[in-house]
């Protein structure tokens, strides 16, 4: 296998330098300047969608049930911490690895077919685990796992209060975006954007496509997944929400706002729509009519997404 | 009365019954996507949305007007696939020359517009709708009781399906209509107006689902979440049947109906999920689904 190359894009790379820089720093400052909670919030979401984009944005993969693994993670992470006494790293990581072994499962299958059946065959999955979500006893069916604790970092740490959790979560965050970072940038990643653009073509060159497909599906879930058990860590609940099908279009939504296939995108449209969310709370009864509206502007009017719009306007890579 | 495997008759003659009116809807929903799907290479997620509109549109017809479910079982799947054509042509036709799964996402859209907008004018509580006085009670079959107005639910939804069938595979209308699935730009050079067929074929569809809404209204509520958890059964039923056959999609939507309703007398708890797990053996064993044609 020859490893593809890279000029294309080598200029532009000081802009996503840049983009990172401040990033990070915002992600240093913030909690400085806003609540916590809601910052955490919005990284485990940030973090979600950046998963998710993994897959649609570089393996043109539209998985619409992505809520599988966010929320089965939460569940066995929620559960690990409060029935097996794990500290909440390994905790978190049992939920990543959970929905690792779901991925490789439910990607396998649903890779079996394209396009539009991929959607319905992923939407199709994650609501038969949502089924079994609400009848399992460790679940706690409508309830949930409540009160879970969040424990001592590797025992030593105490987690109670929001600015210790805070850090922990921003490295979980940071890690996961610099995993996809490396991931989009590789050698697998050009094969993946190549199946993207021209899956006949990719196959025709003698690329094993399916494998490649499968690899990022299993990375994309993991990564969902340890989104999913870092919120069922901070919010200290697990519950059905999170494994809903109206979790799956939320990530999606969160991503396409911010702009698809860009890698600062899904970060920027998560915390936008967690801050919708919450300042929009007198409307709440109206948000899922907003979320469609800005849903159908999105596709209509605004492909690119604000990320997206933004790298055109300057004309460098996000 | 007797029993078979143990399980007296009314109750598995019951659940057949229920079987088969589930998948009267499964049929007549996966035949509207299948349609839709042929012509315009969307997924409309709006189905459920659209079905549930029909429910709605009936309900608020027997309220406003007084026109009572026979009217409402015409005017409403017109008025509705009116909609539908006003939203292909204001928003639909933009998005054919994309990535198919934009108009996946845009009808997601659609489908959250107007579920939220139903559930904050009605509540989510389910609404009651009376079943026609022309077809209320049953007819006692000595082994199970029928009531009239399902059987006439059965025999409608078979019927509409049929006729889809024939005027899509069997008249020179439906010639065209497969023609121009196949090579619009070459159908639209023999002088027939594409793009106004593609404008009906989703109108037709999305009446489909509002026809289906009301022949529901009387059997479950009427309610804003009715056609949002239909949609995802019903699209795993498409998994399962492929959308190459229209007569493919009737058969799987009847028999994963009758399944279902078997299930849950032998099984209950593997109820809500059997037709998911067919989906994944099928998916395992003829990846291009039961009717389909490899993709």
């Amino acid at each position: 296998m020859e490893t593809p190359r890279a000029t294309a894009n080598t200029p532009s790379k000081t802009g996503e330098r840049i983009a990172f820089a401040v990033m990070v720093a915002a992600l240093i400052a913030a909690p400085f300047f806003a609540y916590p909670l809601f910052l955490m919030q919005a990284l485990c979401f940030a973090l979600f969608a950046c998963a998710f984009n993994l897959l649609i944005g570089y393996g043109g993969l539209l998985s619409f049930g992505h809520a599988l693994y966010f929320g089965w993670a939460s569940y066995l992470a929620a559960h690990s911490a409060k029935v097996w006494g794990f500290t909440p790293e390994l905790a978190i990581l049992t939920g990543a690895a959970t929905a690792a072994v779901f991925g490789l499962v439910t990607g396998a299958l649903a890779i079996r077919r394209q396009g539009i059946y991929f959607a319905m065959i992923t939407l199709a999955l994650a609501q038969m685990m949502f089924f079994f979500a609400l009848q399992m006893k460790f679940t706690g069916g409508e309830d949930g796992i409540q009160a879970v604790p969040r424990g001592k970092l590797f025992g030593l740490f105490d987690l109670t209060s929001h600015m210790a959790m805070y850090p922990v979560v921003a490295v979980f965050f940071l890690a996961g975006f610099l995993i996809i970072h490396r991931v989009i940038n590789s050698p697998f990643g050009e094969v993946l954007k190549a199946i993207r653009e021209n899956e006949p073509r990719a196959i025709s060159l003698g690329y094993k496509t399916e494998r490649y497909k499968l690899v990022a599906f299993v990375l994309s879930a993991t990564l969902a997944g340890m989104a999913g058990a870092t919120k069922a860590i901070v919010f200290q609940i697990a519950s059905l929400t999170d494994v809903y099908w109206t979790m799956s279009g939320e990530v999606i939504l969160m991503t396409l706002v911010g702009g698809l296939g860009t890698l600062f995108g899904p970060v920027v449209g998560a915390i936008t729509i967690i801050a919708m969310q919450t300042y929009l709370n007198a409307f709440e009864q109206w948000v899922t009519v907003i979320q469609g509206t800005i849903f159908v502007a999105c596709v209509l009017l605004f492909r690119r997404g604000i990320v997206g719009e933004l790298a055109r306007a300057l004309k460098i890579k996000l | 009365m007797f029993e078979i495997f143990g399980i007296p008759s009314q109750a598995l003659f019951g659940q057949l019954l229920i079987g088969l009116i589930n998948g009267s809807f499964y049929a007549l929903l996966s035949l509207g996507l299948a349609v839709i799907f042929g012509m315009l290479n969307i997924i409309n997620f709006s189905h459920g949305a659209q079905y549930m509109m029909g429910g709605f549109a009936a309900f608020i017809l027997l309220q406003q007007t007084g026109l009572g479910y026979w009217p409402a079982l015409i005017i409403v799947p017109i008025l509705v696939g009116i909609t539908g054509m006003i939203i292909e042509r204001t928003m639909l036709q933009w998005l054919y020359k994309l990535d198919h799964l934009y108009g996946l996402l845009l009808t997601f859209g659609l489908a959250l517009i107007i579920e939220g907008v139903a559930r904050n004018f009605y509540g989510s509580a389910g609404l009651p709708y009376r079943v026609p006085d022309s077809l209320t009670g049953g007819q006692n079959l000595g082994f199970m009781f029928l009531p009239n107005y399902r059987a006439w639910v059965i025999v409608a939804s078979l019927t509409v399906c049929i006729s889809t069938w024939f005027v899509i595979e069997r008249t020179r209308l439906g010639a065209y209509l497969r023609a121009a699935t196949e090579n619009p730009a070459l159908v639209g050079a023999f002088g027939i107006n594409v793009p106004r067929m593609i404008t009906l074929t989703y109108g037709f569809g999305v009446a489909l689902a509002a026809f289906a809404g009301v022949m529901a209204a009387p059997i479950y509520n009427v309610s804003p979440q009715m056609g949002a958890e239909l949609i995802i059964v019903v699209f795993a039923v498409v998994v399962i049947g492929g959308m190459g056959s229209i007569l493919g999609a009737i058969l799987t939507g009847f028999g994963l109906g009758v399944i279902e309703g078997l299930t849950k007398v032998f099984f209950p708890e593997a109820s809500n999920t059997v037709i998911f797990v067919i989906m994944v053996i099928v998916l395992l064993v003829r990846p291009a689904g039961l009717f389909g044609r490899r993709a």
